[in-house]
């Protein structure tokens, strides 16, 4: 029975619930969220440098990536959060918050950067080609083609690293924050230390749980709908084939003589000259 | 098909094909030459058949024409005038590539697949790339499925998006790369039949096939490659019927 309370001790969890919520989750959600970007800006930089032609692109891109991906990240999150300090202190004043994002976003622009580069580099190479055939030139052909497919493959992936930052975000607390600035596992954890129990932090882990199994299952279930693909909507037989050709003939011949289904379309295309120079 | 030939050829879009001069190209992967010294004439609105075993570097020389790849050595002139020196991007929307596997977008409908580059190569207002994407899927047959994507469409279908993809850049030469080797048996025909009638109506065509019959029935000129140079060329009957070469002969007793 001790040790029921030791765990979920009712009115120590529900004293903590409104702070957890009004400040912890925000600040979570804050932290994870802004590292998610930064990172993903980091990362889409280290892709491109990654994929490049040129060793002076890609071999900082490969240091980077393996310094990042190696460490810890509390020893990452020290590092920048205390070496920094004094920059930090001189450009926005005592406060280790942004250096926390700092060191979160560098961490997850490791990870980014692979993921994105491996989405890249998935996709097929007869995509570019098909761009390319058609006087796309290649920054086009990366950015209107390219890059959207790969970053579809790369949303299950990517939701998992939110989801990394948002359970890494509570080593910033190692960075000393302001009351204002505890994300949910400093608030659970001051106020286990407060009331000697450690039913504060299990509310806290609730509140982790809440945001990260919905995601779990959002990433399966994009991870499914992927793997699925699109539902064939229509099949036809190949014995058609030369029939809907025949039918195009005719229609540029005269209209008048093409089953109903095609004579609507195929009308407006009787113009006389293609293939003009211009 | 006898209709189109008899009747349809007269009445339907002509294009203007373009005069295509391959001079002595070469082209290297590091120290593997993989073309070496190849000329090929193309008159305008001819068609050329490019016949040869695998690794005689057939693909890549359709790749080099439109400078995928680019040309290690030699000369490309279109209507006489070099473009080894032109912007490639500019000159790929003069010579259109057709693939073996499609290259089609796959988030796209056979629609946006062809409005995509008039779009956003050409700057086109979305009324007239739609317009355009219209009456060029219309011409090869697909009217009815210009909201499909390519998954939905039949390897044959898919093609044929692909060569109205190509034709509305409005090209004035078509190169064609094993277009039906990734085809079931009976969707080729389709596919081949809209290449032939492409040539009648004036388009100038390179098209490397293993299809002997199509080659022989549709080609002015069939050049035969091996190890990256033109062992023979000539009419297809020059070829088909007298080849002189021993390679030639080998490679037909195999395919035929």
């Amino acid at each position: 029975m001790d040790l029921f309370h030791t765990f979920f001790d009712w009115p120590s969890m529900w004293a903590v619930f409104p702070t957890l919520l009004s400040v912890g989750l925000v600040n979570t959600l804050i932290l994870a969220g802004a590292s998610t970007v930064i990172g993903i800006v980091i990362g889409m930089i280290l892709a491109v440098m990654g994929i490049s032609k040129s060793a002076w692109l890609r071999i900082p891109a490969r240091i980077y990536t393996d310094i990042f991906r190696g460490l810890p990240a509390i020893l990452t999150i020290l590092l920048i959060g205390q070496g920094l300090a004094s920059v930090g202190r001189s450009l926005w004043g005592p406060n280790p918050y942004p250096l926390g994002i700092l060191a979160l976003s560098l961490i997850a622009g490791a990870y980014i950067g692979e993921i994105f580069r491996a989405g890249i580099l998935g996709v097929d190479k007869g995509q570019l080609d098909g761009c390319r055939a058609v006087g796309m030139s290649y920054a086009k052909a990366m950015r209107l083609v390219v890059i959207p497919q790969g970053v579809r493959r790369m949303l299950p992936a990517l939701v998992n690293q939110f989801i990394g930052n948002v359970k890494d975000s509570s080593l910033v607390y190692f960075l000393g924050l302001l009351t204002s600035q505890r994300e949910l596992f400093r608030i659970g954890q001051d106020a286990a230390v407060n009331t000697g129990n450690l039913s504060p932090l299990v509310m806290a882990g609730i509140f982790y749980l809440i945001i990260t199994v919905p995601l779990t299952h959002l990433v399966n279930y994009i991870d499914r709908r992927l793997r699925r693909g699109r539902k064939i909507t229509s099949v036809s037989s190949g014995l058609n084939e030369l029939s809907e050709l025949q039918d195009a003939e005719l229609a540029s011949i005269s209209p008048q003589l093409l089953p109903e289904r095609e004579a609507g379309a195929t009308g407006t295309q009787t113009n006389p000259e293609i293939g003009s120079k211009a | 098909m006898s209709i189109a030939s008899s009747v349809g050829a007269e009445t339907r879009a002509r294009y203007r094909g373009g005069q295509l001069d391959v001079i002595d190209l070469h082209m290297s992967f590091g120290p593997v030459e993989v073309l070496r010294g190849v000329s090929i004439s193309v008159p305008a609105g001819s068609t050329t058949c490019v016949i040869g075993p695998s690794g005689s570097g057939k693909s890549t020389l359709l790749r080099c024409v439109n400078r995928l790849q680019e040309p290690t050595g030699g000369d490309l002139l279109l209507d006489g005038q070099s473009v080894l020196k032109t912007n490639p991007d500019r000159l790929r929307r003069r010579i259109g590539l057709v693939f073996q596997h499609f290259n089609l977008f796959p988030d796209h409908t056979a629609q946006q697949n062809v409005t995509l580059a008039l779009r956003k190569v050409k700057g086109m207002s979305k009324e007239s790339a739609n317009a355009i994407a219209l009456s060029r899927l219309a011409e090869v047959g697909l009217a009815s499925r210009v909201d499909h994507r390519p998954a939905s469409l039949s390897g044959g279908q898919q093609q044929r998006v692909a060569i109205a993809r190509a034709l509305a850049m409005e090209p004035e030469v078509m190169l064609f790369d094993e277009v039906t080797s990734a085809l079931d048996p009976e969707l080729v025909k389709g596919v081949l039949t809209l290449m032939e009638g492409l040539g009648k109506r004036g388009m100038t065509m390179v098209v490397v096939t293993h299809e002997m019959n199509f080659a022989r029935r549709v080609a002015d000129q069939v050049v035969f490659m091996d190890e990256g140079v033109v062992v023979e060329s000539g009419t297809p009957a020059d070829i088909f019927d007298n080849p002189q070469s021993t390679r030639l002969q080998r490679f037909l007793s195999e395919v035929l």
